[in-house]
């Protein structure tokens, strides 16, 4: 007996290997698409009567490949002059099933089905709704209501996007190394535009929040396709540790809660454990890169039981050695909070002070310079940051936030 | 006679459960567990992380390789220990386990020695 979760499930999990592979079959995203629904119509049909097939994803490439070849005969008698040359490709793609289970071609296949959304063309928002379509298979009202647009205008968006990637031509030859090693990179980097996207929606339990989930198991099997990518495991790492706190990250009313004032009872240890691992795995090939650091930096919070057990100072040097690798004022900014807590506010304060030029329009370095100020006792000069901050807020939660700081102040201004 | 059952099935499906039906598998599951641990047959059962979250040493050359040690269809994804009266009393078990959680397979495995060790948690 199977249940019907259970086919979805099987369905969803085998879609970017099944797609995958009927994409270098047909050699059209389309096709391969339509392929691989009609092979899940025919899997609703014949699943629950015959019981699931011992793996999913074959039975779903073959049965795909044929309707595929069937709709493309169809379509040919339909012509008054069949195309010889597509026809020829499509009795050459009826070779045995055999050649599928080829680890790398496999590997190849999925990687390529979740490249092709990363064209460098396609602005992020586009990448990560492209592949929420063709490697996760949601449906565009899904994917709309994630992104809080309409569905015709996500359809339409979507519809671009994939002529964009139609008209660069689909890369079908087989990656070398190197290229390989940048489609990876790619991908991981889409994947994490991904995970923000849920990240950046709150508290909210809703379709949008629950990118990050799919952000987490797109990263999963990518680190099974590349199980000893050091980078790999840190960036599932760093989303893993970030999505534990989830649960704490907002209160009740929707208000930020900061990482020092979280009920870390509330934190998801099972997903913190996963994270932890993946972190010690990653330690060990010693190639540290931007993902493991900020998953080492992650891994401290999350070992930490109370927020004074954290090591401020192993967080400050990872921040630097992510300067070092990526540098960056938003980086720096992060390593003046780590360094306030070794150092004391005026360290902090006078890493961040060159960085004013170029973040002088960012939310977050208002804010932290508003609380660095506050901590060495100059009100007025925290309330301008706070302005400025407030200012700058991107969601209301922010601005919220930051407006409690200055209640606080005004509180404090009063009672001294 | 103390037995184990090895739990596989495939890991890309069990990942790609939503919150919610894994819940659902759960509490089907624990019914079973409930009345195998009231009826004192059921010892230490676990369920283990992904396999991307394993590491594996090849003794023989102290090598540490990334994953599982056993590339396999389907996963070893957990196991019950349990006291039971024989095979068919598993087996039985074991069908009970699987309407509850389609997909995959038990293998019942006796057991040599058992050592319950330091009480974890």
């Amino acid at each position: 007996m199977i249940d019907m979760a259970w086919i979805d499930a099987a369905l969803i999990s085998a879609r970017p290997q099944a797609v995958g592979a009927l994409l270098r079959y047909f050699r059209d995203l389309d096709t391969a698409e339509e392929a691989f629904q009609d092979a899940c119509l025919r899997a609703l049909k014949s699943w629950p009567v015959n019981g699931p097939p011992r793996d999913p994803a074959a039975w779903l490439i073959m049965v795909g490949r044929n309707a595929g070849i069937d709709g493309a005969r169809r379509r040919a008698k339909q012509t008054t002059l069949p195309d010889e040359a597509v026809l020829s490709d499509i009795e050459d793609a009826e070779t045995p099933l055999a050649e599928r289970l080829d680890g790398a071609d496999y590997r190849d296949d999925v990687l390529r089905l979740m490249f092709i959304c990363c064209h460098p063309d396609l602005p992020a928002t586009q990448q990560v709704a492209l592949a929420l379509r063709i490697v996760s298979g949601l449906s565009v009202r899904q994917i709309a209501r994630a992104f809080l647009v309409g569905e015709s205008a996500m359809e339409q968006r979507i519809t671009r996007a994939k002529a964009k990637i139609a008209s660069a031509g689909v890369p079908f030859e087989t990656p070398g190394p190197a290229e390989r090693a940048e489609r990876v990179a790619a991908v991981a980097a889409m994947i994490y535009l991904l995970f923000n996207e849920g990240y950046s929606a709150g508290g909210r339990q809703d379709d949008r929040a629950r990118l990050a989930d799919e952000a987490i198991r797109l990263a999963r099997l990518l680190l099974r396709l590349y199980q000893t990518e050091p980078e790999i495991m840190g960036l599932t790492a760093l989303l893993l540790l970030q999505h534990a706190r989830a649960a704490a990250r907002f209160d009740a009313d929707g208000e930020i809660v900061l990482l020092d004032d979280q009920d870390r009872s509330l934190w998801d240890r099972r997903l913190i454990g996963e994270g932890l691992a993946l972190v010690d795995k990653a330690m060990r090939h010693r190639r540290p890169g931007p993902y493991q650091i900020q998953a080492a930096i992650a891994a401290l919070h999350g070992r930490a039981a109370r927020p004074e057990d954290t090591d401020w100072g192993e967080i400050a040097a990872l921040y630097e050695a992510l300067e070092r690798q990526n540098p960056s004022p938003v980086v720096t900014l992060n390593r003046a909070v780590a360094v306030s807590k070794t150092d004391g506010p005026q360290a902090a304060l006078d890493l961040i002070a060159p960085l004013e030029p170029r973040l002088a329009g960012y939310f977050h370095f208002h804010g932290v310079r508003g609380a660095l100020l506050l901590e060495l006792g100059q009100q007025a000069e925290a309330r301008a940051a706070f302005n400025q901050a407030i200012a700058l807020a991107n969601t209301p939660a922010e601005a919220a936030h930051i407006r409690r700081h200055l209640d606080r102040l005004m509180l404090n201004g009063e009672t001294r | 006679m103390l037995y184990a059952i090895l739990c596989y099935n495939a890991e890309d499906v069990v990942m790609s459960w939503s919150r919610e039906e894994d819940d659902a598998v759960m509490a089907r599951l624990n019914l079973t567990h409930e009345r195998l641990t009231a009826e004192g047959k059921l010892g230490p059962s676990l369920r283990l992380m992904p396999t991307t979250a394993a590491t594996t040493l090849i003794k023989s050359q102290d090598l540490v390789i990334d994953g599982p040690y056993a590339e396999t269809k389907e996963q070893l994804l957990g196991f019950y220990i349990l006291d039971i009266s024989g095979l068919d009393e598993g087996l039985e078990i074991a069908r009970e386990l699987g309407r509850a959680n389609p997909g995959g397979a038990y293998e019942l495995r006796p057991l040599r020695l058992f050592l319950p060790g330091a009480p974890l948690t």
